[in-house]
C-alpha cells in the first residue's frame, strides 16, 4: 500500500505528459468502443438468431413472394411445430428518411414465435381485437413520439393504394419491447387479414415464412425437407436457419463492415504505438531515481513491479475511462436509426477491452520495466538524467 | 542578426539536432502516418462507392420511371406507356429509331466468391438501344446476348465478385437457365455491378408480360432535358417521374454514402484528437529535453520568435513526412482495392474500387500539417517563455 505512493508520485512527475498519454489512450479506447458497437449492428443479427427457427424463402431471391396456401403445406412436414407468415410492406412514414421496417403478420402466431418481442397481454387482446390495429417497436415509438391510440400513416410504393383510400392507416394499439439487450424493436407489424383485403395487387401472396422446429439438431433435415415438397413447382423454397439467414446478410454489407474494422483496428494499435513510446520514455529519464531507489535497497522485482504497475496505471485509468465514456454516449440514443436498427455495445467488448487495456500497460512497461530491474546501480547514480 | 536570419538558423538547428531525437521523432511520424494512412483508406471507400454509382449518370441520358416509385423495383409501366415516352421530344434517334430502352429490374441470389454465402445480384433485361442509350458499355470478353435467347452478359465487377458468373457457364434461375455469353465494363459504372440480358426473355420468366419498370433515354442534348421532362408530366395518360440519370444514382446512394461519410468523418475526428495528443506529447518532450540549449540560445540573443517558429518547423516537418509516408502507403495499399456492398435503396449488391484520388491525398496531408502546427504550438511558445536563468541551470 505504502508504494502506491510511489507509483503516485512517479504519475504526477510530468503531468502534462501523463494527462497527454492518458488522453490518447482514452481516445483509443474510445474508438475501440464504437468499433464494438458498429460491429454490432451491422452484424447482430445473427447472434439474437432463434436456434429453433427457419426461414422459407422463394428460391429466386427474398423480393419474391410466395403462396399463402403454403402455410398449410409447410405445417404439414414433419418436424414442423409452428408456422406463421411475414411480408415486406416498405412503408414511408412521411419521408423516405424515416426509414423503419413494417410488415403484415398474422397476430396470434406471430406473437407465439417471436417471444423476444415482449407485448403486454392487454395489448396483444387488443390488436386481436383491432383490424386496422398496428404494434411498434419501443426504438421506433420513440424516435417519433408516438403512443397508444395515435394513428400511423403510411404510403407503399410498393403495394400501391388501399382499396378505398389514398394511405395505409393503422391504429397504434401496443408497444413492444425486446427481451434481450440486442433486440431489434424498430419494427412495425400490422394485421395480415386487413392487409389482404385492402391490397390491389398480389393477393394472397406472402414474402417469406418463419418455421418453428421441435428440433434444432434435425434443422438441416427439415429445411431439406421443406425445399423438396416445393420442388419443381412455380415457386421454389430456400430453407435456412434463421442464424444462416441473418448471417448471409451480414456478409453483404459484409465487405464494408470488415473494412472498416481493420481501419480502426490500425488506428487504435497507432494511438497506442505512441503512447507505449511515451511511457517507455518516462521511466528512461527516471533512471537515476531507480538507481537510488535500489541502493537504499528495493529488491530488483520491486522495482520492477513498481514500473509495470506504473505503466498498468495510466493504461487502465485511459482504458476503462474510453471505455465507460463511449458506453455512456451509445446508451443515450442511436446516430442513424435508419441505418443501423440496433446501437449497443456488447458486453464482449466491454471486456475485450478492459483487457486490451490491461495488455497495454504490461507490454509498454515491460521493456523499461526490465531495464530498470537490470540496472546496476552505481551506473544509474552516474548517469544523471 | 535580422530575425529572419535567426529564424533560420535556429530552425536549421533544431533539425540537425534531431537525429539525437530519432526513436521520438520516428514514433510521432510513425503515429501521424498511421493516421492519414487510415483517413484515406476510409474516405476511398466513399469516394470508390461515389464514384461507381454517379460516372455513370452522363447529363443527357434520362430515365423515366413510374410517379411516385422511390426506386426501379417499386415502379412499373406498362408497354404503351414506353412507345409513348419513345416518341415524346428531346429523344435522340438513329437510323434504327428513337434510342431508347424499357427495362426490367429483379433481383437473383449468388453466392458471393470471398464468403460463399447468397449476396442479392442485379439482373437487368434491357432492348437492344440500351447500349447506344448509355454509351459506354465496351464488352471485353465474349459477345452480347442475343435478343431472344435465354443469354445474359455479365457486368465486369459482378463476374469478379460472384460465383458461377465466367463465360460458358449456366446460371440457373427458378425454372431457367441462362448461358454467360460476355463480360463487359462500363467505365466503372453501376452497369459492372450487373447482369445484362434481353428483356423480352426476362419479362415471361418473371411472368410481368408486357410491363416494364423504367425507361433509359438518350435526349438530343443536355438541354433538352427540360422539353422531354414538361412533354411527359403534362401528358394526361402517363404518370411518370422524369430525372436526369446522374441525378437518379445520385438519389439512389444517398444512404450509403451518407453512412460511409459519416463513418468516416467521426473516425477521422477521433484519430486527429489522438494523433493531436500523441504529438503535443512528443513536442512537449521535445521541448523538455532541450530546455538548457533553448536557454542558451535566448541567453546569446536569440529573440522569442524564432525560437517558436523553430519548434514549429520542426513538428510540421515532422507531420508532412508522417503524412506524405501514410498517404504514399495508403495509395499503394488501397487505390483500386475491389470491394462489394449492398445498397440498401436497391435493395443489392454494387461492386466498386477504392478510389485514392489527388485530393484526397492533399487534404490528408493538410490535415496533417494541421495536427502537426497544432501539435507544436504549445510546446514552442512554452520554450519561448522559459526563464533564461533557471533553463540555464537545468540538466
Amino acid at each position: 500500500m505504502k508504494f502506491l505512493l510511489l507509483i503516485w508520485a512517479g504519475l504526477k512527475r510530468k503531468k502534462l505528459r501523463t494527462a497527454l498519454t492518458l488522453l490518447s489512450i482514452f481516445i483509443a479506447f474510445m474508438l475501440f468502443a464504437f468499433l464494438g458497437a458498429l460491429k454490432e449492428a451491422l452484424s447482430g443479427g445473427v447472434s439474437m438468431a432463434g436456434l429453433d427457427r427457419l426461414i422459407v424463402r422463394h428460391k429466386v431471391s427474398l423480393i419474391q413472394t410466395l403462396p399463402e396456401s403454403y402455410k398449410a403445406r409447410i405445417q404439414a412436414v414433419a418436424g414442423v411445430a409452428a408456422v406463421c407468415h411475414q411480408t415486406w410492406f416498405g412503408g414511408i412514414y412521411q419521408d423516405p428518411k424515416n426509414f423503419f421496417p413494417n410488415m403484415p403478420v398474422e397476430p396470434a402466431e406471430f406473437c407465439a414465435m417471436f417471444p423476444e418481442f415482449v407485448l403486454s397481454d392487454a395489448a396483444k387482446n387488443s390488436w386481436l381485437n383491432t383490424r386496422t390495429g398496428a404494434v411498434v417497436g419501443r426504438a421506433t415509438a420513440k424516435r417519433f413520439g408516438w403512443k397508444i391510440g395515435d394513428r400511423i400513416p403510411l404510403r407503399s410504393p410498393i403495394w400501391g393504394e388501399p382499396s378505398g383510400q389514398s394511405q395505409w392507416e393503422f391504429d397504434l394499439v401496443g408497444i413492444f419491447d425486446g427481451a434481450k439487450k440486442g433486440t431489434d424493436t424498430s419494427q412495425l407489424f400490422f394485421r395480415y387479414d386487413y392487409f389482404e383485403e385492402a391490397r390491389q395487387q398480389q393477393k394472397g401472396q406472402v414474402g417469406w415464412y418463419t418455421v418453428r422446429i421441435a428440433d434444432p439438431d434435425r434443422a438441416g433435415t427439415i429445411a431439406a425437407a421443406i425445399d423438396r415438397e416445393f420442388a419443381n413447382s412455380p415457386y421454389e423454397t430456400k430453407t435456412e436457419p434463421e442464424g444462416a439467414f441473418a448471417q448471409g446478410f451480414a456478409q453483404q454489407i459484409g465487405d464494408i463492415a470488415s473494412i472498416v474494422m481493420a481501419v480502426v483496428g490500425a488506428v487504435f494499435f497507432t494511438i497506442l504505438l505512441v503512447a507505449g513510446n511515451t511511457m517507455v520514455q518516462s521511466v528512461r529519464e527516471r533512471t537515476e531515481e531507480l538507481g537510488v531507489l535500489k541502493a537504499i535497497g528495493f529488491s530488483n522485482l520491486r522495482v520492477l513491479l513498481l514500473v509495470l504497475i506504473e505503466s498498468c496505471c495510466i493504461a487502465m485509468l485511459g482504458g476503462f475511462c474510453g471505455l465507460g465514456v463511449a458506453w455512456l454516449i451509445i446508451a443515450s440514443g442511436n446516430p442513424i436509426p435508419s441505418l443501423l436498427p440496433v446501437f449497443i455495445l456488447p458486453t464482449q467488448s466491454l471486456i475485450t477491452g478492459a483487457l486490451l487495456a490491461v495488455a497495454l500497460g504490461l507490454v509498454a512497461g515491460v521493456l523499461p520495466a526490465w531495464q530498470a530491474m537490470r540496472l546496476r546501480i552505481s551506473e544509474a547514480l552516474r548517469r544523471g538524467a | 542578426m535580422s530575425v529572419l536570419t535567426q529564424l533560420f538558423a535556429v530552425a536549421w538547428f533544431n533539425l540537425r539536432s534531431l537525429p539525437e531525437r530519432k526513436a521520438a521523432a520516428l514514433t510521432a511520424a510513425v503515429g501521424i502516418a498511421g493516421v492519414v494512412g487510415v483517413l484515406v483508406g476510409v474516405l476511398a471507400i466513399a469516394e470508390g462507392f461515389r464514384r461507381a454509382m454517379t460516372v455513370s449518370g452522363s447529363p443527357d441520358v434520362a430515365v423515366v420511371l413510374r410517379s411516385g416509385a422511390d426506386s426501379e423495383m417499386t415502379s412499373g409501366l406498362e408497354r404503351d406507356a414506353t412507345r409513348t415516352i419513345a416518341d415524346a421530344p428531346g429523344v435522340a434517334r438513329n437510323s434504327a429509331g428513337p434510342l431508347t430502352s424499357a427495362e426490367l429490374f429483379v433481383i437473383i441470389n449468388l453466392p458471393k466468391r470471398t464468403t460463399g454465402t447468397d449476396a442479392n445480384v442485379p439482373l437487368r433485361g434491357v432492348e437492344q438501344g440500351a447500349f447506344d442509350v448509355r454509351g459506354n458499355i465496351t464488352v471485353i470478353a465474349g459477345r452480347r446476348f442475343a435478343t431472344g435467347r435465354n443469354e445474359v452478359m455479365v457486368g465486369a465487377g459482378a463476374a469478379r465478385a460472384f460465383g458461377g458468373l465466367d463465360i460458358g457457364k449456366q446460371i440457373k434461375v427458378g425454372q431457367n437457365a441462362w448461358d454467360v455469353v460476355g463480360i463487359f465494363t462500363a467505365n466503372g459504372g453501376l452497369a459492372e455491378s450487373e447482369i445484362w440480358t434481353d428483356t423480352a426473355v426476362l419479362q415471361p420468366a418473371y411472368h410481368r408480360n408486357s410491363s416494364f419498370q423504367s425507361v433509359y433515354v438518350r435526349l438530343t442534348s443536355a438541354a433538352a432535358f427540360q422539353e422531354f421532362k414538361d412533354a411527359l408530366t403534362t401528358d394526361p395518360k402517363l404518370n411518370v417521374k422524369v430525372l436526369r440519370l446522374s441525378d437518379f444514382y445520385e438519389e439512389q446512394s444517398t444512404a450509403v454514402t451518407k453512412f460511409i461519410t459519416t463513418i468516416g468523418v467521426f473516425i477521422a475526428t477521433l484519430m486527429g484528437l489522438g494523433a493531436l495528443f500523441g504529438a503535443l506529447n512528443t513536442m512537449y518532450s521535445a521541448v523538455a529535453g532541450r530546455t538548457r540549449e533553448i536557454a542558451t540560445l535566448r541567453a546569446l540573443g536569440f529573440g522569442a520568435g524564432p525560437v517558436v517558429v523553430s519548434v514549429l518547423v520542426e513538428s510540421v516537418l515532422l507531420s508532412i513526412v508522417g503524412g506524405g509516408l501514410g498517404a504514399a502507403a495508403a495509395y499503394l495499399l488501397f487505390d483500386g482495392y475491389r470491394a462489394s456492398t449492398i445498397n440498401w435503396q436497391t435493395f443489392s449488391q454494387v461492386t466498386f474500387a477504392f478510389r485514392v484520388t489527388p485530393l484526397l491525398l492533399g487534404n490528408a496531408i493538410a490535415f496533417a500539417t494541421v495536427i502537426g502546427l497544432l501539435g507544436g504550438l504549445f510546446p514552442a511558445l512554452r520554450a519561448a517563455r522559459l526563464p533564461i536563468a533557471s533553463g540555464l541551470r537545468e540538466s
